[in-house]
């Protein structure tokens, strides 16, 4: 190693009132590489790039940060920013309502005696839109693109301050794989203009392939740094690192057990809720036996969560026509709470602004969807509740200090177990999951993945949206695949393959319709 | 800390700070309620020995507690309006409304004043609705709303009584100038309020002992014995020593009528927004009314009754007003609005809605109240009165603003976290022996989060 090391951060220790989020951790970054973090749902991993970041100040934790030879002391983010060292976090944070330019100026304006030149600011924007190889009208509001380009337009917000060193939280934990493919193929391209950047995944395929070091944090420790290019790193070889002992399989074993069909929609044709000439699912039908893991897989923006709102008590979109029977009955469930009464529920994609009230506990949050349960007349049984909360801490292994700490204090991947716990509270016959193992470690997926075939085995009907084909193939019994709101393709798990799926899920539907 | 000698049973480095704390109760907003009830205190002392004592005297309690308790009714009403995320500008509007109708029913129409107490309870429901209907179903955002049910009723107000005062009859004024009848018993205090005051601080030593046995049979964290009984200690003591100055007023005063609805009604409310589904709806919708709606949620109906109860209680507060000063007149209820959307904020409620609580908001309106009292005790003028009211209002709010960004939950919280830093940092001897193995890890989360 020539070159000295353009970040060292060492012994940092930070700690959170009762949790001690990391002690002495270090780490070093050599310039222009792409150094990977990886480690379990809350090892630390955000918090240490957060210190970095400036979005804890100094003062704030202990340790020393060595940047570009310097000893660095942020008191906020723009002072890391102006240093060269910009942050993608785990949620976008984007405004929704602006356009990609002004987003991208965005506390950064360029200006001319305080007016802003928006038509320099605009050239700006399409060059730097070129660099990240987005084709859009910089004009566009941000609303109206997808995750995958808003984190490419995120990343055109950093270049655009001269970064250094580029942090991406999770970048690629909601794109799908052609985006993250070419989010990937950016970072590299990035190294090789000298922009040094750490990213944290819990793909570990995709650090596998892009990653030059690797650093392991295990429960707010360093454990080790791999270095990818002397060989010998693989996905196993980084478990054994994240979880101190190397997992057999990714998938648990199961015997299904598959009995009637208990659940079916059919002819499910639903509008956009703004431009009603869409229709976001055109008369799609499906059906769930008891006992069975349903996969549904389909391209971003396919429809799969559209479809799935919709059903869960019209929660998306303009009902057009369709029915729905369970146990050989027509319901019909025209909102979520008859939804949730007839055994629905949902999991959604998005914990953050669909899943969890942030600003409330652990406890409060796992009994928020059948309050009805744990309460006598409308009065709430508080004993009950706590243990309830308790039983899926433990069940579910939530990491936590104590069920009544805020779901906000939690780190991302267990801010999902908690969203699984309310739902599962809710005892539900059919449990619609959207992306459940988005932003989760390998090890806590294997439980989730545990869970979920246990709530088959049990007789529920599961139904799976996820973007990960392997998952898919993995735990599902079944996948019906989506294309353009249409259900394209029904195929049993052991006949599928990835090639297979993929067509289906590109093209139109090539099989008669049920 | 002086605590450290008492026979404390948990390990001497966490201090007795976190234990003091639990003296107010656990739970997520028990520390910003602290800070309040703290400067509450406060405010009391300066103003108890600036006035030489007649702060507390019974009658000025008496007097505080009939002049501010159609405030902290209101304020009940409003922190449940602004955890949803609203603002209720009409509640001094439907006040005045209510009582010229209610007034005019007794004085014109000779409805008896009981029958005029629910009429009054059902204009200002039929007001609520009439508000709820544009903000929950309509989706009129609640600050026009009720900007135009102020001026409306307000106009309605000085309409129906033709800008006049109308007056009420004297049975009527018990619900505002009442007192808790004497007994025929050969003692010198009000037994009635002595007896309530006995019975409230049964129930507090009945309630920590209800909670110990929850907390000991669930097996979660539980405070020491003597922060209990401390806790009971004080909270009781004070509970009596109010009773005794209430009981001990001047010969036909005591505890008044218009205090003992507040007191039912924050029990009520307090009951029905920490324990009751709707009282979880209400955070719920305040907090993330997406994921509230993804949960089974009906938020519209929420907004709707959160609404109309707001003015339920403004209609009752305006008859109180009314009753306390045996008419109803046009300019009744000016600024009632401020006065408890202040109460709400200086209790720790959040602009951006879903946190906020009762008790919380009548201890918020409780420092404006005794701060309006005592200033005026001094002598000082309306017009400091208002500077002062404003500058604390800005202050209170500021301080908690400004403690949330520093990450801490309150200043109280930072400092007690830099307090435990800096004695960690005292004692190198602890921190290096610590090697970063897994099994040090455990150590390092203490089960008790002090929160
Ligand atoms: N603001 C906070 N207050 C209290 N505890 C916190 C706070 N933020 C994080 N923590 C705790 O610090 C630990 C590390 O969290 P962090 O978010 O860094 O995990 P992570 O490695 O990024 O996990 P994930 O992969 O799930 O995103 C967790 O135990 C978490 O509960
Ligand atoms: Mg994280």
């Amino acid at each position: 190693m020539s070159a000295p090391p353009i970040l060292e951060m060492r012994s940092i220790t930070k700690e959170f009132p009762g949790v001690k989020a990391l002690s002495e951790v270090s780490l070093t970054v050599m310039p222009a590489e792409v150094h990977a973090i990886c480690g379990e749902n809350g090892a630390g991993k955000s918090t240490l790039m957060k210190v970095l970041s400036g979005v804890y100040p100094h003062g704030t934790y202990t340790g020393e940060i060595i940047f570009r030879g310097e000893e660095v002391q942020f008191r906020d983010i723009r002072a890391s920013e102006q240093a060269g060292i910009a942050i993608i976090h785990q949620e976008l944070a984007l405004i929704p309502e602006l356009s990609i330019t002004e987003n991208i100026f965005l506390g950064n304006e360029i200006a001319r005696g305080g007016r802003i030149d928006w038509a320099a600011a605009k050239l700006r924007a399409i060059d730097l839109l070129a660099r990240v190889g987005l084709a859009e009208d910089p004009d566009t509001q941000i609303k109206h693109l997808g995750v995958g380009k808003q984190q490419l337009v995120e990343i055109a917000k950093a270049l655009a301050k001269d970064v250094k060193l580029l942090i991406l939280d999770e970048p690629t934990a909601a794109l799908n794989e052609d985006d993250s493919e070419h989010l990937l193929d950016l970072i590299r391209g990035l190294k090789g203009k000298g922009i040094t950047s750490i990213i944290i995944s819990h793909k570990l395929n995709e650090i596998e392939e892009i990653a030059d070091e690797i650093t392991i944090i295990r429960d707010g420790h360093t454990i080790e740094t791999l270095d990818v290019k002397a060989g010998g790193v693989d996905e196993d070889r980084i478990i054994r690192g994240m979880v101190g002992r190397s997992l057999e399989s990714r998938f648990p074993d199961r015997t299904p057990h598959i009995g009637e069909v208990f659940f079916e929609v059919r002819d499910w044709t639903i509008q956009h809720p703004q431009v009603p000439e869409r229709l976001v699912a055109k008369g799609s039908s499906f059906a769930v036996r008891r006992g069975e893991i349903v996969g549904l897989a389909g391209l971003m923006g396919a429809g799969r969560t559209e479809l799935a709102m919709s059903v869960f008590g019209r929660s998306y979109g303009n009902y057009v026509s369709g029915t729905i029977v369970k146990d050989g009955r027509e319901i019909v469930l025209k909102d979520v709470e008859s939804a949730i009464n007839h055994g629905l529920a949902y999991v959604s994609e998005d914990r953050k602004q669909l899943g969890l009230n942030l600003l409330d506990t652990i406890k409060r949050s796992i009994v928020a969807a059948k309050l009805s349960k744990i309460a006598k007349r409308g009065v709430i049984d508080d004993s009950r509740e706590f243990g309830i909360a308790e039983d899926y801490r433990k069940q579910l292994r939530i990491k936590t200090p104590s069920v009544e700490a805020g779901v906000s204090k939690l780190s991302g991947g267990n801010q999902q177990k908690v969203v699984l716990a309310k739902w599962m509270f809710t005892d539900p016959d059919l449990l619609i999951l959207d992306e459940p193992t988005r932003g989760i470690d390998v090890g806590a997926k294997y439980e989730i993945y545990t869970i979920i075939q246990s709530l088959a085995a049990q007789g529920k009907g599961v139904i799976l949206i996820s973007s990960e084909l392997p998952e898919l193939l993995g735990i599902a019994d079944r996948i019906y695949t989506v294309f353009e709101g249409q259900i394209t393709d029904d195929i049993p798990a052991s006949e599928a393959n990835p090639e297979a799926l993929m067509r289906s899920m590109t093209s139109a539907k090539k099989k008669a319709n049920a | 800390m002086s605590t450290a000698s008492t026979p404390a049973s948990t390990p001497p480095k966490k201090g007795g700070l976190a234990d003091i704390r639990k003296v107010f109760g656990g739970g997520q907003s028990s520390l910003r309620q602290f800070g309040i009830l703290g400067s509450l205190i406060v405010i009391i002392v300066i103003f108890q020995i600036w006035t030489d004592g007649l702060t507390l005297s019974p009658t000025n309690l008496i007097n505080v507690v009939n002049q501010y308790s159609y405030i902290l009714i209101l304020a009940i009403g409003m922190v449940m309006v602004i955890i949803m995320g609203h603002i209720d500008l009409s509640v001094g509007s439907v006040a005045a409304f209510t009582g010229i109708i209610v007034a005019k029913s007794m004085a014109e129409w000779n409805l008896p004043w009981p029958l005029a107490i629910v009429l009054g309870l059902a204009v200002g429901a039929a007001i609520g609705a009439w508000q709820g209907f544009w903000v929950a179903f309509v989706g009129v955002p609640a600050f026009i709303v009720t900007l135009a049910g102020m001026l409306i009723f307000r106009g309605g107000n000085q309409l129906i009584g033709q800008s006049t005062t109308t007056p009420v009859p004297q049975e009527f004024g018990v619900i505002g100038a009442g007192y808790l009848p004497e007994l025929a018993l050969p003692l010198a205090f009000n037994v009635l309020t002595m007896l309530l005051g006995v019975l409230g601080a049964g129930w507090i030593v009945w309630n920590e002992f209800r909670l110990r046995r929850a907390q000991k049979k669930l097996g979660s964290e539980m405070a020491p014995v003597w922060v209990s009984v401390v806790k009971v200690v004080v909270l009781a003591g004070v509970l009596l020593w109010a009773a005794w100055l209430f009981a001990t007023g001047r010969p036909g005063t005591s505890f008044p009528i218009s205090g003992i609805i507040l007191v039912v009604l924050v029990i009520v409310y307090s009951f029905v927004t920490n324990n009751t589904i709707f009282g979880r709806h209400i955070y719920a919708v305040g907090g993330n009314r997406l994921a509230a709606t993804l949960s089974g949620v009906k938020d519209r109906r929420v907004d709707f009754f959160v609404m109309m109860n707001m003015s339920v209680l403004a209609a009752l507060a305006g008859m109180i007003f009314v009753a306390r000063s045996t008419a109803s007149g046009p300019q009744d209820g000016n600024g009632w609005e401020l006065d408890a959307i202040a109460a709400v904020f200086i209790g720790g409620a959040a602009v951006s809605g879903g946190i906020g609580t009762v008790i919380g908001s009548i201890v918020g309106g409780l420092v404006m109240a005794f701060l309006n009292n005592g200033l005026q005790l001094i002598g000082a003028g309306a017009d400091v009165v208002q500077i002062i009211k404003g500058l604390v209002l800005l202050l209170a709010v500021a301080v908690d603003v400004w403690s949330k960004r520093q990450g801490g939950p309150s200043i109280f919280g930072i400092w007690s976290n830099r307090r435990k830093a800096k004695l960690e940092s005292e004692a190198p001897v602890e921190a290096p022996a610590v090697a970063p193995t897994v099994a040090s890890n455990e150590s390092s989360q203490p089960s008790d989060l002090p929160r």
